[in-house]
């Protein structure tokens, strides 16, 4: 079977814009987490988000689409951007059909779209933008990374909250295997606008606290909902042969996936996360102690943290194995989360290091080696990725270090 | 009533604000004749040029008038003879 690996990366997180700022700020315990300045958050019930600091889309995007992209969509593009320039590759290189492209998406471009909305409520149906027909759409990143390098090879979107960030790296590799030599994916999200806050509220699992050092604490013994923020990342996915053959650079390869879906609620059957965990390794041919490190989805809400962390002492035995959770820095990115933290264990990796999970009391009922305050370091060759999306979705990631 | 004619520069902004320029294209008057294809704005950034034109000029630009093939002259002429009309009306 085709290997398959990460040659490049671009990433925008709310604790460091590019890969280096980022892993410089991860690895230090350095949070992005803080009160929200995009807009007055006086009158909701939550204030704290992950914002990114310094994203100034005229510097890295031509003016012509400017007028026709969201937030989330300039993010996308630049970090493609980085991460092409990262991998070495000049998509013009390339024959097109050879090229794919596969984001995830949670939301879409809501900061547009709540624009139109108050356009068409306000003024009146002509004054919303003809743009407004994809710019907010969940394919609208997909759609753009491959219009402006020219990638005209199978692409694609998934939708499925949180596990998205997997499921779209996954589907990218099944697309390199199929023949496709080289596929952009990831995903970033960015809806930290009024109507992207309200939408994200209705969840109910947001922490409404003030101090950010206290109100996203997975695994805490005091957990109480999560702190969103934006940001992502956009990797590059090609089979180690094409790779080799242009003497590309490395950093690993996804080893496996496992995906599953939660039984219904009140049906008195368990989560299936551990199943999901159980087929990303078999997949991988790696057994419970190749694992390294994981990196947790980290829910933040008490029930869903006490599924992941059962699961994970029951598939690596009582505090068998690091666990880490960076996000406790960034806020849940949705989509974005699990291709950063992707990103971030491939760069763990080569640092032999494991980030620290900040501002968390550990429950002591969770038999967790959460890595905790600070940095640790490890000799670390395979990481498992876990990312749970809301209404049930499971995936889980094996990422192997370059041979 | 030459105040409100629709002239050169009134498309200019009005192509920077729907469509945004292009790298390295110069909006000044030399690309009066160049079809807007060829001056990179597709289909859909020239419906969104004529949409704020609409909006703005309170007319009505036919669907058919806005083709790849269309040059600012062209559309410059025919918002003014929309203007015209409108104030013949």
């Amino acid at each position: 079977m085709t290997s398959v690996v990460v040659t490049g990366m671009g990433v925008a997180a709310p604790n460091g814009l590019g890969a280096a700022d980022y892993w410089a700020a991860t690895r230090g315990g350095k949070s992005g987490i803080g009160r929200i300045t995009r807009f007055d958050p006086s009158g909701y019930p939550a204030q704290l988000a992950g914002e990114i600091p310094g994203f100034e889309a005229a510097d890295h995007l031509p003016g012509r689409l400017l007028p026709q992209t969201d937030r989330v969509t300039r993010l996308s593009l630049a970090a493609a951007d980085w991460a092409l320039a990262d991998a070495g590759v000049d998509p013009a290189s390339f024959d097109p059909l050879d090229m794919g492209v596969v984001t995830a998406s949670h939301a879409g471009g809501f900061e547009f779209g709540q624009g139109e909305l108050r356009k068409l409520w306000s003024q009146g149906s002509q004054f919303v933008s003809a743009y407004q027909s994809f710019a907010w759409f969940y394919a609208v990143n997909s759609g753009q990374i491959s219009i402006r390098n020219g990638m005209k090879g199978p692409s694609g979107v998934v939708v499925s909250d949180q596990a998205g960030g997997l499921d779209a790296l996954a589907q990218a590799r099944r697309l390199v295997r199929k023949g496709t030599p080289l596929v952009v994916s990831g995903a970033i999200e960015a809806s930290l606008c009024p109507w992207g806050w309200v939408a994200q509220l209705s969840g109910g699992r947001m922490a409404t606290d003030d101090e950010p050092a206290r109100a996203y604490t997975p695994f805490d013994r005091d957990a109480h909902g999560y702190v969103p923020g934006e940001g992502g990342a956009i990797l590059i996915l090609e089979s180690a042969a094409a790779a080799r053959a242009r003497g590309a650079r490395v950093y690993g390869e996804i080893a496996g996936h496992g995906t599953t879906f939660d039984p219904p609620p009140g049906s008195g059957r368990g989560s299936t996360l551990g199943t999901a965990i159980r087929i990303a390794l078999d997949d991988a041919g790696a057994a419970p102690s190749d694992v390294d490190v994981v990196f947790a989805d980290g829910a933040g809400v008490p029930e869903l943290d006490r599924v992941e962390a059962e699961t994970i002492s029951g598939v690596f035995g009582s505090g068998g194995v690091p666990v880490t959770v960076p996000k406790t820095m960034t806020g849940r990115l949705y989509s974005g989360a699990a291709p950063l933290d992707v990103a971030c264990a491939l760069l763990a990796m080569r640092a032999g290091v494991i980030p620290p999970t900040v501002h968390v009391d550990p429950c002591p009922e969770y038999d967790l080696d959460l890595v905790l305050h600070q940095p640790r370091a490890a000799v670390l060759r395979t990481a498992l990725v876990v990312a749970r999306g809301h209404g049930g979705f499971n995936s889980a990631m094996v990422v192997r270090a370059a041979a | 009533m030459t105040d409100s004619r629709f002239t050169f520069d009134d498309l200019k902004h009005i192509l920077l604000k729907a469509a945004g320029a292009e790298e390295g294209l110069d909006l000044d008057e030399d690309i009066l004749d160049t079809t807007f294809e060829d001056l990179g704005y597709e289909s859909l950034a020239l419906l969104e040029t004529g949409g704020c034109i609409e909006r703005e000029y309170g007319i009505a630009l036919d669907d058919e008038a806005l083709t790849d093939s269309l040059t600012p002259r062209e559309l410059i002429s025919t918002v003014n003879e929309l203007l015209a009309a409108g104030r013949a009306a």
